[in-house]
């Protein structure tokens, strides 16, 4: 049974995670009555999920560098922050080009940050440890000082659909399309990945459990589109006056490319090779001729536009910006990646795994939500699951002899 | 007389107060093996770093092929065709051979993306010359034996296509077939009119491939002998007593 599996190429890790996912789901909508597995819940969790999810994506880089950033949050909230005030106080309301300006402001102050921290990290010596403590601090305080701690609104109405909110999702036709070239790209691949085997002589998977394993994944791809197009969108109505569905959310696409993208660099580009290698062994990757500090610098570059974009879907959403947001954003994000099986010793990570760690832990707030579970418990009850999810890790590593 | 590959003249380096390589001079040929010989913390490892550009020496200068350079990071030191094997092989224990191999200098195809297949390739092609037993690079490199991780150490360093090659105690984790592995490997290198620097614990070892040695003690040179007119008494001499032997009495 291991043999099969591991030349069917399913990592054990991944697909446990996936099948106690699938469990909680199961249990979560026993005890709510069904109304957890909705289309309007699952729409919200797929919303809520992105914030998380964006900045646990950048987490996985810098975790497997061996670094850390405390600041997520903080810096969440002061590129959402300069993002509002540029919409707010520097452009006339309503006008077109605010929303786009202030999205290159928040970026832009992303890039700077990660600079500034990436910089004391790898040119001084400071352990990213403290310098993003302080960070966590700092852009806090900054984002206090943008608007003197007032809330900032009301932004431009096509900015607001990047929150998915009103007007937030792609509707029917474009979601049941984007879901069809999803799983021809998964045929695709998985044909394409064959066939480099076979060119390479190395022992094909049984056909069957291929089959399977495709068929499982275009499922879930059209499970996924058939329950957002299911989700009516009062605002939008057909000839005869129903409601149409509202389709796959606009940050779930921002998620999506950002996981296309970095997954891409992880696996085919220098840097990302880099990344690993440097998690591995710094002294190795110094000693092969890798410059390491740009190196860190650019994680730390790359986690800053990741924040910003974080606060871009986090400010669109509320129709606000406050200074308050992304409170405990950096603990969540740590959290779905650790769950997703990064290693905090550095080398080893997954971007789909701390995908579905924020799934996970989403799944777990929203599903207690409904549940009427009080905030206090409901942190309890994540705090043992992030324990619980290390020590099965440990726990596994040790029977695998690893 | 020929210039030597490489030529190092009143190299210092010190950390703080600490004089841990101290005025050496050495050189190597091409097609010549030379030993670098001391105890434990007499500058040995030090001397490596200086010259493959890990560390810069306060005081001297290194030549190759006659000219002077002076290495401000290790690649430096590669582009000028001198590759190293580290006394801890500097792998990254978490990636593969060939991901391994190409560390730093990997293939890319038309697109700047990572040519996977072909360094998967060209590792198994140079892998398979070195250890013939040797066939599931595509691990990462933690779950190989200590012989499988030298000969990706070594097979780095050879892709290269390396005219200077400097190895740190290549054998000192190697079980004796692995040993013979390596040692073959230096012999057939020196043929092809490599020079090499070999440090070495084992006196066996060095007196099977060296031409010469040059021994430090204390971060000094105490001497540079030719194998050839030197017992292995001789050399233990000079490396626990930093005394060299007296010149042989011509008839």
């Amino acid at each position: 049974m291991r043999a099969l599996l591991s030349r069917s190429g399913l990592d054990p890790r991944f697909t446990s995670m996936l099948l106690a996912l699938l469990l909680m789901w199961l249990v979560l909508a026993a005890l709510t009555g069904g109304i957890f597995l909705t289309p309007r819940n699952l729409y919200n969790l797929s919303i809520q999920t992105c914030v998380i999810a964006v900045m646990a994506c950048g987490m996985v880089y810098l975790m497997v560098a061996r670094q850390i950033d405390l600041s997520v949050g903080s810096l969440l909230a002061l590129t959402g922050m300069f993002a509002a005030y540029t919409q707010v106080e520097l452009f006339a309301p309503g006008s077109p080009w605010g929303w786009i300006v202030s999205i290159f402001v928040a970026v832009a102050i992303g890039i700077l940050v990660g600079i500034f921290q990436g910089w004391w990290v790898a040119y001084q010596g400071v352990p990213a440890f403290v310098v993003t403590l302080a960070g966590y601090l700092m852009f806090r305080g900054a984002a206090f000082m943008v608007s003197d701690g007032q809330t900032l609104a009301p932004l431009h109405p096509i900015y607001q659909m990047l929150g998915g909110g009103i007007n937030g999702s792609i509707g029917v036709v474009a979601s049941s399309c984007l879901g069809a070239l999803a799983c021809a790209y998964v045929l695709w691949r998985r044909w394409a990945q064959r066939r480099e085997m076979h060119r390479y002589a190395v022992q094909l998977p049984p056909l069957w459990l291929e089959a399977l394993k495709v068929g499982f994944q275009c499922a879930a791809i059209v499970a996924f589109v058939v329950v957002m197009n299911s989700y009516p969108d009062p605002t939008h109505a057909d000839a005869q006056g129903h409601p149409t569905g509202k389709g796959i959310a606009i940050p779930v696409l921002i998620l999506l490319l950002v996981v296309f993208v970095l997954t891409f660099v992880a696996e085919r580009t220098r840097f990302g090779r880099y990344v690993f290698a440097y998690g591995g062994n710094p002294e190795a990757a110094l000693l092969s001729g890798i410059n390491t500090r740009m190196v860190i610098i650019k994680i730390f570059v790359m986690m800053g536009v990741l924040a910003a974009v974080a606060g871009v879907i986090t400010t669109a959403r509320l129709n606000s910006g406050a200074n308050s947001m992304g409170q405990l954003a950096e603990l969540y994000v740590i959290a779905a990646t650790v769950i997703g099986g990064t290693s905090l010793a550095g080398g080893v990570g997954s971007i789909q795994g701390a995908v579905v760690g924020a799934i996970i832990i989403q799944t777990l707030d929203n599903g207690m939500v409904l549940l009427d579970v009080a905030s206090a418990k409901r942190q309890v009850l994540i705090g043992l699951v992030l324990i619980a999810a290390v020590w099965f890790d440990a726990f596994y590593n040790r029977k695998e002899g690893r | 007389m020929t210039t030597p590959f490489m030529e190092v003249r009143g190299v210092s380096k010190h950390f703080g107060g600490v004089r841990a390589v101290d005025h050496v001079d050495c050189d190597v040929n091409g097609g010549e093996v030379v030993g670098l010989l001391g105890h434990n913390g007499a500058g040995k490892t030090v001397l490596v770093k200086l010259i493959c550009g890990v560390y810069q020496p306060d005081e001297g200068e290194v030549f190759v092929h006659g000219k002077k350079v002076s290495f401000t990071k290790p690649r430096d030191a590669q582009e000028a065709g001198i590759e190293t094997i580290h006394q801890t092989l500097a792998l990254a224990d978490n990636i593969d051979a060939p991901s391994n191999l190409f560390l730093g200098r990997e293939l890319m195809t038309r697109w700047g993306t990572l040519d996977s297949q072909r360094m998967d390739h060209e590792a198994r092609q140079i892998i398979a010359r070195l250890n013939p037993n040797f066939t599931q690079i595509t691990r990462p490199v933690r779950a190989m034996s200590g012989g499988q991780r030298q000969t990706v150490a070594i097979a780095r360093a050879l892709y290269f296509n390396a005219r200077i090659l400097i190895m740190d105690e290549p054998c000192a984790a190697l079980g004796p077939s692995e040993t013979r592995m390596v040692m073959d490997t230096v012999r057939r290198l020196k043929d092809h009119g490599i020079g090499i620097f070999l440090i070495s614990h084992d006196m066996h070892d060095v007196f099977e491939v060296c031409d010469r040695v040059t021994v430090l003690k204390n971060g000094r040179v105490v001497g540079t002998q030719k194998v050839a007119e030197v017992t292995q008494d001789d050399v233990l001499g000079m490396i626990i007593l930093g005394k060299n032997p007296a010149p042989k009495v011509a008839a």
